[in-house]
């Protein structure tokens, strides 16, 4: 047993669900009891649909259990499949009808559906979850449509230059992108622009919006492009296995990454690199390049932003991408990195490494709130479950990756991918920052009655409780939080050297961003250097000793 | 808390069943005298687009902030709750999952201990909990994890600190707002006993207080104990407590006041224990209401002219915030999908005091005892459905073409894209909609999509 007060995936059966609502023409049937149907409002509400998501559920109640819930699942099947007409059916449990061990996709096997194809899914409930459900159903499917189209063990690989030969533009497929991903709708946008403009034809985008026919036509593309590796990553590895067909894996989020992953994409398909098509061109190039983030972040109103110190945490793809656009090309200070995605702690890991971190790989809540607390990171990056203990501790946060909520599915254009995809980086991530005349006013006058410690007044409201996470300034509306705080971030060691009022004093002096990093490295210089009381004066000589 | 420790023995489990021993004697009581014309009723099964008994977690956390909800299930248990509430950003969580592993579903052998262990680690980031419900799902139910026995052993551990309860939300037995209904249950074998005030027959006790059952906005809870003050009830207390602690006494003077229709075994549990149940329509519009308090009234033996005095300011001024709304929803048609049990009274208010004309009226369950009432208001002929088939039940709807739907969520953006306006009901439990005062409200959550609708230009 686990406990989980919030959790980073859903079960594995949302992940199949996220893949046949993404797509047309495909049915779900559900082997699942009553209340399960709430995950339709992921995607009429957080999604936002106009229809509903094509699946069909057992919901099986208690007394149901006493007879023949076999029966209720093939009556489903039936039901479904004559009420929907789908071009292919996708059959499957989720963790209840699990234990009772149905075999719906056996049943399904055994019945005339006339001829459609069905995949049956096995989807482990109690180990697996739910972007591990997606890739797995998205597999299978493609595995299941491409079954008479193998070829023959042997014949040589199809050349991803063939398009020269063919006398075409050559075309890739964009494999990945679902609903409930994080910004996929704009990302197809942004990708397909990208790739128009370089003389490059988008052949299939799946699972979003395609059909099973669809599916039919991935190897006809010159290269697939995996712009999701936790949805597409085991498709695009078997497609390049059995079809020869070459993956572009560079995720194109940031300036740096989209101009990599173009220089990949090249690459594979045989094309010239064009005379000064980078955005990250020379300073004197800035209001030439096709995304504005450079420029910004060069401009002297950035300069503030250098060394902020930022902790990141999502799933692999959007935190490794983010790890790199916030050292490389904002100037933060990376002092976290984490994902909840264990398929890929491998890459996490490298990326942290990079940045001389070890990279947090859990998918416990707590883990990653005790991770934060340590870091005292000026700002978090991360999902929607990271707002929670940003809240707690008082920090400013932005989401970057899944899980969303529904403020994340916007109606504006906001891709997170390729030049307008950094764009919108730059604003998001330095909108909850305090902004810099405010930051200099509150370091140098402390008595305002309306700018008060750890208001941000651009963000209007009233100013936020928690600057400092240890030393419990009280939430108004949640008075029990302080204290919990301070148990669960301050833990004070026996024999740790004790602060003087004076040291306290000059410590209050700190803007409050900073000062609970500022308290901890006084602190380990106390220790170190064996003193038990920490005055004003060694807090002075921990800032010269750890800025020396 | 004198004798605590055997009070709280007494587990969920243990109410249930005293609550079935008594329910058969309970029902014939129950039954209303004058059995009204029977309303057609159908009775489908088929795929049910409903929530289980946990999203009740969603607003009881709200109402009690001592309690803690840790559910025992999976990880889709723990992804339906935080789909429901996770939109909120909480510094302190109220409710969590203790999701179920594969070591776990091997051996039932070390459940118990893990289950400690999980309580002990909450507990220690969570001193304040006074309150932890053991919320039972379809896994553990499925699986016969014995969380009663759980709730009994985390007490006698715990006593003192924090008092363990148990009840079962899970989808295969509740739907929606049931689970309120079994968390209350797990409650009142902790009620204290209130002292019979006079001896012989408990049935001919003299009432002596008003118990209010059923979850209320607090605005609306205030009001309402004001107003029965106002007749000459004094004494009014309300299950759920906005204190898990503060629990009322119940006893033969007790005298039961349903603000929900979905408190069946509630409402049995408490009979049980010797409170009598007035019987009344649910305070929804001004009609139920003002029925609904004097029904209260009646049982305490207030005079007239007191009730009159009370309710008269009331019911005039309640048509009056109504009026506007009825001008809207006059004539329009009506088609209720099964949600919360609500549906029956909420059709009766919007027939009778907005002039809508009824389609269908659904309910995922049809407690007949406890709606007989409204059911008498509902005109002959209302076409009641009991369950559900949802395929079946939307084609209905788009034969019908009616001018409102009433439903969940997960449909009511797809009809809405088929040009059928809704009114999505889950918003009916999270609003303060009972009493007199509240009609206009009540009735403005049904006139608002239908004026939004004729407001909407994009020509």
């Amino acid at each position: 047993m686990e406990l989980t007060l919030w959790t980073y995936e859903g079960p594995p059966h949302v992940g199949a669900l996220r893949i046949a609502a993404s797509m047309q023409g495909v049915h779900y049937v559900l082997h699942a009891p009553q209340g399960d149907t709430y995950a339709d409002l992921l995607f009429t509400m957080i999604e936002r649909r106009d229809r509903r998501p094509p699946v069909t559920y057992t919901t099986f109640q208690a007394r149901d259990l006493g007879g023949d819930t076999a029966e209720l699942v093939k009556r489903t099947i039936t039901e479904a499949v004559e009420r929907f007409q789908p071009e292919a059916l996708l059959v499957g449990e989720s963790c209840t009808a699990e234990l009772i061990q149905d075999q719906p996709g056996a049943l399904a096997a055994g019945m005339d559906l006339g001829g459609i194809p069905m995949v049956s899914l096995e989807l482990p409930a109690y180990s697996k979850k739910e972007n591990w459900g997606a890739a797995e159903t998205f597999y299978q499917l493609v595995r299941q449509l491409l079954a008479d189209q193998l070829p023959a063990p042997g014949t040589p690989a199809p050349s991803p230059q063939r398009w020269r030969q063919e006398g075409r533009r050559p075309r890739v497929n964009l494999l990945g992108p679902s609903l409930l991903g994080f910004r996929c709708r704009d990302d197809v946008r942004e990708v397909s622009r990208l790739l128009g403009a370089e003389g490059i034809d988008v052949s299939v985008v799946a699972p979003l919006d395609a059909r099973p026919a669809d599916l039919q036509r991935i190897p006809a593309a010159d290269a697939n492009v995996c712009l999701y590796p936790e949805v597409a990553g085991p498709v695009c590895s078997w497609l390049e296995r059995r079809f020869g067909q070459p993956v572009v894996r560079t995720v194109p989020i940031g300036v740096g990454a989209t101009t990599a992953f173009l220089a990949e994409l090249r690459q594979v398909l045989g094309m010239e690199e064009p005379a000064g098509s980078s955005a990250a061109a020379e300073p004197g190039d800035a209001g030439d390049s096709r995304s504005r983030l450079p420029w910004y972040s060069r401009s002297v109103d950035s300069t503030y932003l250098t060394g902020k110190r930022v902790f990141i945490f999502a799933d692999a793809t959007h935190a490794i991408a983010a790890a790199r656009v916030a050292s490389q090309e904002l100037g933060f200070q990376v002092v976290g990195l984490g994902s909840y995605s264990r398929e890929l702690a491998r890459e996490v890991r490298a990326a942290a490494k990079e940045l001389g971190l070890e990279a947090l790989i859990t998918d416990d809540y707590l883990a990653v709130e005790r991770a934060m607390a340590e870091a005292m990171p000026e700002l978090v990056l991360g999902t929607q479950m990271e707002r929670h203990s940003a809240k707690r501790l008082g920090i400013p946060c932005a989401v970057i990756s899944a899980p969303l909520h529904v403020q994340d599915v916007p109606a504006r254009h906001a891709p997170q991918m390729g030049w307008e995809g950094a764009n919108e980086l730059f604003d998001s991530w330095v909108h909850p920052l305090m902004m810099g005349l405010e930051e200099h006013l509150i370091g140098m006058f402390r008595h305002d009655f309306e700018f008060v410690e750890g208001h941000r007044s651009h963000l209007g409201g009233s100013p936020p409780a928690g600057g400092q996470p240890p030393a419990g300034a009280a939430q108004p509306q949640e008075p029990a939080a302080a204290t919990a705080v301070a148990t669960a971030v301050a833990p004070s060691p026996a024999g740790a050297p004790s602060w003087d009022p004076s040291g306290e004093a000059e410590l209050a002096k700190i803007p409050f961003f900073v000062r609970g990093k500022v308290r901890r490295n006084t602190e380990a210089y106390a220790r170190d250097h064996g003193l038990a009381r920490i005055d004003s004066e060694a807090l002075y000589a921990a800032k010269a000793h750890f800025s020396a | 808390m004198g004798g605590s420790a055997s009070v709280a023995a007494a587990t969920a489990s243990a109410a249930r069943e005293v609550a079935r021993e008594v329910a058969q004697e309970v029902k014939r009581e129950m039954e209303p005298k004058p059995s009204p014309p029977a309303l057609p009723l159908r009775k489908e099964s088929g795929q049910r687009e409903v929530f289980c008994g946990l999203t009740s977690i969603v607003w009881l956390h709200r109402r009690m902030p001592d309690a803690f909800f840790l559910v025992v299930g999976s990880r889709t248990c723990a992804h339906l709750i935080q789909s429901a509430a996770g939109v909120m950003i909480f510094a302190e969580p109220r409710f969590g999952t203790a999701i179920l592993g594969e070591r776990d579903l091997a051996g039932l052998a070390d459940a118990n201990e893990e289950l400690d262990r999980l309580v002990a680690d909450l507990l220690e980031r969570r001193p304040e909990i006074r309150t932890l419900f053991l919320v039972g799902s379809c896994p553990s139910e499925v699986i016969k994890l014995d969380l009663a026995k759980a709730a009994e052993r985390l007490n006698t551990r715990l006593a003192g600190q924090v008092r363990v309860l148990n009840y079962s939300g899970s989808g295969i037995e509740t739907t929606f707002t049931q689970g309120e209904d079994q968390a209350l249950l797990a409650m009142v074998p902790l009620m204290p006993s209130a002292p019979a005030s006079t001896p012989g027959d408990p049935a001919d006790a003299p009432a002596s207080e008003l118990l209010i059952v059923g979850t209320l906005a607090d605005a609306v809870e205030d009001r309402l104990v004001s107003l029965f003050a106002r007749m000459g009830i004094e004494r009014v207390r309300s299950l759920p407590p906005r204190s898990s602690r503060d629990l009322p006494a119940v006893g033969p003077g007790t005298r039961l006041l349903l603000a929900q229709p979905f408190l069946s075994a509630t409402a049995r549990a408490l009979m049980a224990r010797g409170a009598q149940l007035i019987a009344a329509p649910y305070p929804l519009g001004v009609e139920g209401s003002a029925a609904w308090m004097r029904a209260a009234a009646e049982a305490f033996a207030i005079p007239e002219a007191n009730v009159t005095a009370v309710l008269e300011p009331l019911i005039e001024r309640g048509r009056r915030a109504v009026e506007p709304h009825r001008r809207i929803l006059e004539g329009k048609r009506l088609f209720l999908l099964p949600d919360s049990q609500l549906e029956l009274s909420l059709a009766r208010f919007l027939q009778r005091e907005c002039g809508m004309e009824l389609v269908e009226v659904g309910t995922p369950y049809l407690d007949r005892a406890l709606l007989a009432e409204e059911m008498a208001l509902l005109p002959a002929g209302t076409q009641l459905n009991e369950g559900q088939h949802v395929d079946n039940q939307l084609d209905r709807v788009r034969a019908a073409r009616p001018d409102l739907v009433v439903c969940g969520l997960g449909l009511a953006n797809p009809l809405e894209a088929e040009g059928i306006a809704t009114k999505w009901s889950i918003e009916l439990v999270f609003s303060p909609i009972h009493g007199c005062d509240q009609a206009g409200d009540l009735a403005e959550l049904f006139s608002r999509p239908l004026r939004r609708r004729h407001l909407l230009r994009f020509a």
